[in-house]
């Protein structure tokens, strides 16, 4: 038994293109210019789901966007889309299509059961049961009722689509293509204005798509030939606007037809915006309006006129007002046999003499007491004194027509009611924002024809100079006279009448809120899902919040309505996301040296955005190996290793000084050239900021190296100051971090090495002794020497613009080849300076003070310098604060692990401890763990026993405190 | 405990469908004065009243809401609940929320779908699994749930996370806390207005107080949109708009209102079965009972009292989303929305006493509000029944600045400078 | 939202960084004790209106400024080098 066929009327779709598609395994044939629910409906199937709780068959309700019920599962494999709305999915070639949500099959459903359950089964049923017997019931109960979860599933494979986005700019932007839309455009593009007319459909002209009419096709076809000729307007088909953001940035999805991605999302920023976005027709609300087959009525006239797809043989039409007349007529004119179920008394003397004319029988004051059927409606029975049933294929009902005002609601304002039409209207437009057609309740095509064409003359200037619009040459347009009937249902209690069809809120359900206390319009939508679906209550909202309005007993316009929020339609994730994903999610910073790594064995380690060389090939296959011989190169002979990623920046002008003096805790003023000094900075609240080396070149300009970690945070920092605070200070900083490369060289034989390297240059001990600085020219590129060290040996940073960074070290390198020079990564690096005590990022966050890393003394006591106030809290000088410590293990073969928490040896093993370890390493000098920490009255307790305490792993370690130098604490070594 | 619903008054109201059930809470006109005033009917401020009226005997309370009840950020997070704190002041207070979580729904006779499906914080480097396990060792040895696992134990238990070679910031482990979850955020607020109306409370919906009446330094009711209201004694639940009542009393505070974008998708069947955080950057999913992935990310980042969220927020979230969780890729978007909240200095709330006598402030909750909200409401209750501090919430004090007493859980310092 | 570099001029918010609020006067370098840094630092008015405040265009001329913005709007009322 089929309901629908397709007849031989010319439409919009292309019998010359047959293509064929599969819909749960079987194939059929469409034609181009289909949509995948025209397509199905032509070849009469009706039943295409189940619905979300009660597993009720449903088949297709609307004919575009505010589609609830046919949503499939679209494509396959790594293209499976979940929820895709057949009724705006254009038929493709080939496309798969698959029910939901039901099991074992569409056909019969198990879960159906459900209906069986409903008495109890009611809105804010969860929230009243499922609590016991026991605590944590919820836990037993809530698998069960996942798996009722969901419509569509998703599929974990990798997706291989493309997404993209673009950002555009434009002058005029027009949401929707239907006659005020079109009219619209071509006004604005005949003032030569940059134009973006967007269509959600995959052909340009809304409602005139439906209409069936010569003479409309006529027209609509010469605006978009208007529109393609003018050189600055962009016409996107096959695009949503999602949502109007603030100061006119318009977000659209597009899915384009001749692109190799999927999906682009377009950020488009127009200076006006005009909204000629239609109109959504409401369902009536009465007993099993849910039975496949039941549908809009505007989405009839479509099938017929757009898709040449009509009921078989008779159709009942029930309605409150007269555009559903139009469907009633073209359905009658295409040899349907059509009843109309007539809520309202009186029609006028035009529609009852053409209804006549065509044989249309009329019931006057009735409405639709029950629609018989299961899977497909097989007749209805009229409600009122007829109380007649009658057999038909589809049932097309027209509650009312409500204005598409999401995209006005975005911005925040809030709808208003418009008694006239009894809908909701856009209660007013932001500045450079306008409405035209049925989105104002125009609903009338010429008028809305008229306010297109106004509203692009309000939205530019000059406006008088563009040439006057053609109207199409049609009859004026139809009254709408609307009667509005909310609840529709025989029954005020009626258990299977459904305001929200996808979420199964039945009238019943309302009713039950109301009773409940649940009066706000978000309480309603909360405590019965009303509107939660994937259409977002298109369909449901104004149904809804009427019937709530009438419980309560209050005029429509005073019971609120519901905020729309982005986006209008359901948007794919990925397509936000676009190519910002996966390798491209951040940017990967790389040092200058970087290819050289890759080519010589390093393995790599993110280091926030860095990729930075962990530990190379030579020394190791794991990290653990490998460090261990990249810190006894450095320890017994020389290596060499990247700290490109440290922060640099140049400190030019006459008050150089002076800055630097400010925003160090230690004194800069006086650092002589060519000498470099650590420093250390603090946030206002006199919490540590940074620390880092900073070497005086010049008289007035200085070059300042900051943590990787805290470059960027630095420089906006000092910028900060230097331009918003400090602007009589004749100062200007400069990032060198991505200009300049630099290299560690450390070991005792360091000096060698550099010598072999630069043998005209003097860096012996005199010449460039601990904390000095040398700059020269090495084969025409300028470069640094600083003496400083981070591992405790005598040790050398060199270095160079970028450019050269590479050429320096491979000249380095072999310069220095016959002493065995070899590279070192970032573990070796990060270990060796443990073991001198050196604080680095694991050690500090922003908890620490200058105190608790035992830098107190650092700070100069008679200088001012940023954070010395804040410094000096209550707090941040308790004595009992948790402070820089060394840590070694006093158990052989025991590890000492990062996060360990300390406590006192008679301590009880519980609560927060005494203090915790922020980094470990193995000590190749001292043949055992060693660790930092902070601890509690941080080094008063050196030498006292204590317990790592590591639950995590059931690790209980014993260790002593100890001087966080493990090495060199003379520091004989860095000045050798 | 609240009463009237279980399987037996369903089937009850099934089988005789005209008796209809009562209201959840009743709606009450407004007395010239109470006892106690509490300013916000959302879920702290609910829960205040609640334990005031069950705990300390209070009889006469008002909730003053300018909305509907639930209509600020309890109906707006993302539902998360955890109590994964390391701080001193935080550790303790938090697994009390956590513990009163557990037996919510008993308490409140209302279902409140309290899930503890377990939370796994993905770290991204060795040096972010030292971190986690600093917290997770510290919420061992406080008695708080914690698992540390490794790449290997994470794949098994979450395989749909990108373990390619492709991921930018691979998975290193993960600290597990199975009691942390999901909470069916408006049934909370809900179920506690249900259960402090049946123990008396006036939960007062639709009434906006527009100033704090005091005689001198005291309080003594406030003027309303349904008019002036007597109470010796007052507490301000307003988080989002704290700093905008507390002005009404002549304070300052150091309280920034901000936005928070939360994101759900179109419901399918589940495929994630456990809160899902990220250590590369802020980012939290889980998927609801209905089937929808609720997910967040980072403040736009400045203040502002709009309920828009700025785009390229929303971006940096899908990027997350699809970098982290590959097959969101595909799934599709259905709502984004935001909430305001207030954020503090420190990332840390405010439950105190104020310079005013009878006023009393509970705000500044940040990312945190939600999963406080049984915790917050009894030590709240506490300290207005007692004019004293409970002792889980010493630390939450107006005045720990000044101090420099900062509960810096995470060790981010001051947010404003932070991208 | 786009904000106004005086500088560069409209741009969008994703190239900025807010830098808080700017009515709170800094006491200059050296002077101001404990309370008056901390007022500074930690209290605000947090209108919802009208907000002078910070911004610097991090991805553009890196120029810090002052913007004046209603936080009830999001509506910006100008900008100030």
């Amino acid at each position: 038994m089929t309901a629908f066929k397709r007849i031989d009327k010319p439409s919009h779709i292309n019998r010359t293109k047959q293509i064929s598609f599969q819909f749960d395994g079987k194939m059929f044939n469409g034609f181009v210019g289909d949509t995948l629910a025209s397509a199905l409906l032509a070849n009469g199937k009706t039943l295409l789901g189940r619905s979300f709780k009660y597993h009720r068959p449903r088949g297709i309700i609307g004919a575009g966007i505010e589609e609830s019920n046919a949503l499939l599962t679209t494509g396959s494999d790594g293209r499976t889309e979940p929820n895709t709305i057949s009724t705006t999915a254009e038929l493709k070639s080939g496309i798969t299509a698959k029910s939901q949500n039901a099991w074992p099959s569409l056909n019969f459903d198990l879960m159906a059961v459900n209906q069986l359950l409903s008495p109890i089964f009611g809105a804010g049923f969860y929230y009243k049961t499922f609590m016991g017997p026991l605590k944590k019931s919820w836990m037993m109960y809530e698998p069960i009722i996942r798996k009722a979860a969901g419509l569509g599933a998703a599929v974990p494979d990798v997706d291989s689509a493309r997404y993209e986005m673009r950002y555009m700019f434009c002058d005029v932007l027009i949401i929707g293509s239907g006659p005020a839309g079109l009219a619209a455009a071509v006004t604005a593009a005949r003032s030569g204005a940059r134009v973006v007319l967007v269509e959600q459909d995959f052909e340009f002209g809304g409602s005139i798509l439906s209409s069936g009419s010569e003479e409309l096709e006529r027209w609509r076809k010469a605006q978009i030939a208007e529109l393609e000729k003018s050189p600055e307007v962009r016409l996107l088909k096959r695009t949503t606007a999602q949502g109007i953001y603030d100061q006119n940035l318009a977000v659209l999805s597009l899915t384009p037809e001749n692109h190799p991605a999927l999906k682009i999302t377009e950020q488009l920023r127009a200076r006006t915006i005009i909204m000629a976005t239609g109109a959504i027709e409401r369902p009536l609300v009465f007993a099993n309006n849910d039975r496949p087959g039941v549908m809009l009525a505007s989405a009839l006239r479509t099938y017929l006129n757009r898709f040449s797809v009509v009921p078989k043989k008779r159709a009942v039409i029930v309605t409150n007002n007269d555009s559903a007349y139009s469907t009633a007529f073209d359905l009658a004119e295409n040899d349907v046999a059509v009843t109309v179920a007539e809520h309202r008394g009186t029609l006028s003397g035009n529609l009852l003499a053409r209804a006549a004319q065509l044989g249309i029988a009329i019931f006057p004051n009735c409405g639709i007491a029950d629609v018989i059927g299961e899977k497909q409606m097989r007749g209805v029975r009229l409600s009122g004194r007829h109380a007649v049933t009658i057999e038909c294929d589809v049932l097309g009902m027209s509650g009312g027509w409500s204005p598409a005002v999401h995209l006005t609601s975005h911005g925040g304002i809030k709808p208003k009611y418009n008694e006239q039409i009894a809908a909701f209207i856009p209660g007013g437009f932001a500045k450079s924002h306008f409405g035209a057609g049925a989105i104002n309740g125009t609903f009338g095509l010429l008028a809305a024809i008229r306010e297109g064409d106004a509203a692009a003359r309000a939205a530019l200037p000059d406006s008088k100079k563009i040439k006057e619009f053609d109207l199409p040459a049609v009859r004026e347009d139809r009254k709408y006279s609307i009667q509005p009937i909310w609840n529709a249902a025989e029954k005020s209690n009626e258990k299977y009448a459904f305001v929200d069809f996808q979420n199964d809120v039945t009238v019943k359900d309302i009713k039950g809120a109301h009773q409940e206390g649940y009066f706000s319009v978000e309480h309603l939508k909360r405590y019965t899902t009303l509107g939660m679906g994937t259409d977002q209550g298109k369909t449901s909202n104004v149904n809804a919040l009427a019937m709530m309005a009438d419980l309560r007993g209050l005029p429509l316009s005073q019971a609120g309505t519901t905020t729309f929020r982005p986006p209008y339609s359901p948007m794919t994730v990925g397509a936000i996301a676009a190519r910002s994903v996966g390798l491209r999610f951040k940017p990967k910073r790389l040092s200058p040296l970087h290819d050289w790594h890759v080519a010589h064995g390093a393995t790599f380690i993110e280091a926030g955005l860095w990729m930075r060389a962990w530990f190379y090939d030579w020394a190791g296959k794991t990290p653990e190996e490998a460090y261990i011989k990249e810190m006894e190169l450095v320890r017994q002979n020389v290596g060499i290793s990247d700290v490109s990623s440290l922060g640099k920046i140049d400190v030019q002008g006459s008050d150089a000084a002076e800055f630097l003096n400010r925003i160090y805790v230690n004194g800069f003023a006086k650092l002589p050239v060519g000498r470099a000094r650590y420093g250390v900075m603090l946030n206002d609240d006199g919490v540590v900021l940074d620390d880092g080396t900073t070497s005086r070149i010049t008289d007035t300009k200085f070059y300042m190296t900051t943590t990787t970690a805290q470059a960027g945070e630095v420089m906006s920092w000092l910028e900060y100051l230097l331009q918003m605070h400090w602007t009589d200070l004749n100062v200007h900083v400069t990032s060198l971090t991505d200009e300049w490369g630099g290299m560690a060289v450390s070991g005792p034989n360091s000096r060698r090495a550099l010598q072999l390297a630069f043998p005209e240059i003097d860096i012996t001990n005199e010449a460039l002794p601990y904390m000095g600085v040398i700059e020269f020219k090495f084969e025409g590129v300028e470069v640094r020497v600083l003496r400083l060290s981070f591992s405790g040996e005598l040790a050398y940073e060199v270095h160079c613009s970028a450019d050269y960074t590479t050429a320096l070290w491979e000249h380095i390198l072999k310069a220095a080849e016959l002493l065995g020079i070899k590279p070192y990564g970032l573990e070796a690096l990060a270990s060796l300076r443990i073991e001198k005590g050196h604080v680095a990022g694991a050690d500090l966050d922003h908890r620490n003070t200058l105190d608790d890393l035992g830098l107190g003394k650092m700070a100069g006591k008679d200088k001012a310098y940023i954070g010395k106030e804040l410094r000096f809290r209550e707090d941040c000088q308790a004595p009992e604060r948790w402070s820089l410590v060394g840590i070694e293990s006093m158990e052989e073969g025991a590890k000492l692990r990062g996060g360990a928490i300390l406590f006192a040896a008679t301590d009880e093993i519980k609560g927060h401890g005494r203090g915790y370890i922020t980094s470990v390493t193995w000590s190749t000098e001292l043949n055992k763990y060693i660790a930092l920490a902070l601890y509690n009255g941080g080094l008063k307790h050196e030498g006292e026993d204590i317990i790592c305490a590591f639950p995590l792993k059931n690790e209980n370690v014993k260790a002593r405190i100890v001087s966080p130098h493990f090495i060199d604490k003379q520091g004989e070594r860095l000045h050798a | 405990m609240a009463k009237g619903y279980s399987i037996f008054s369903l089937a009850k109201h099934a089988l005789r469908p005209s008796e209809p059930w009562p209201e959840a809470w009743e709606k009450p006109v407004p007395k010239s004065s109470y006892d106690v005033i509490i300013i916000g009917g959302g879920g702290h401020g609910l829960a205040t009243a609640y334990y005031l009226a069950k705990d300390h005997g209070v009889k006469n309370i008002a909730v003053l809401e300018k909305s509907y009840i639930g209509s600020g950020n309890v109906g707006r997070n993302t539902t998360l609940i955890r109590s994964n704190y390391m701080i001193g002041g935080n550790t303790a207070f938090f697994e009390k929320s956590m513990q009163l979580w557990e037996g919510l729904s008993h308490e409140l006779n209302f279902n409140c779908m309290v899930s503890h499906r377990g939370q796994m914080t993905l770290a991204v480097s060795p040096g972010q699994v030292d971190a986690f396990a600093r917290r997770g060792n510290t919420m061992r040895l406080n008695g708080i749930d914690a698992e540390l696992l490794d790449r290997n134990e994470v794949m098994k238990e979450l395989p749909y996370l990108d373990f390619s070679k492709e991921a930018r910031f691979p998975i290193h482990g993960a600290i597990h806390q199975p009691r942390a979850g999901t909470v069916r955020h408006d049934a909370v607020a809900w179920g506690y207005a249900r259960a402090a109306s049946q123990l008396g409370v006036h939960i007062i919906e639709n009434c906006e107080v527009s100033a704090i009446l005091r005689d001198g330094d005291k309080v003594v009711g406030v003027e309303t949109s349904r008019g002036k209201i007597l109470s010796n004694k007052i507490g301000i639940a307003v988080a989002g708009h704290t700093s905008h009542v507390a002005a009404m009393a002549g304070l300052r505070l150091p309280v920034e209102s901000h936005i928070l974008q939360a994101f759900v998708t179109e419901p399918v069947k589940p495929i994630v079965h456990h809160v899902v955080s990220w250590g590369a950057e802020l980012f939290y999913l889980s998927q609801s009972d209905k089937g929808g992935m609720v997910f967040g990310g980072h403040i736009d980042g400045f203040n502002t009292y709009t309920q828009r969220g700025q785009f390229h927020r929303i971006q940096n979230v899908m990027e997350c989303a699809t970098t982290l969780l590959p097959f969101m890729s595909r799934m599709r978007l259905l709502r984004h929305w935001g909430g305001i909240q207030d954020m503090t200095p420190d990332g840390s709330p405010f439950i105190c006493k104020t310079p005013i006598d009878g006023l009393y402030l509970n705000g500044g909750w940040c990312y945190q509000g939600f999963k406080a909200t049984p915790a917050s409401g009894t030590t709240f209750a506490y300290m207005i029944a007692n004019d004293q501090e409970h002792e889980l919430t010493g630390g939450f004090s107006l005045d720990r600045f000044e101090k420099g007493k900062e509960l810096d859980e995470y060790g981010i310092g001051n947010w404003i400078y932070k991208q | 939202m786009r904000i106004p570099c005086p500088h560069c001029g409209e741009r969008d918010v994703a190239e900025f960084r807010y830098g808080g609020d700017a009515s709170n006067v800094r006491p200059s370098h050296g002077s101001g004790d404990l309370k008056q840094w901390h007022d500074y630092k930690f209290i605000f008015d947090n209108p919802q209106g009208p907000h002078l405040e910070y911004w610097q265009h991090v991805y553009g001329c890196r120029q810090w400024f002052k913007l004046n913005r209603n936080t009830a709007t999001n509506e910006i009322v100008g900008g100030e080098r």
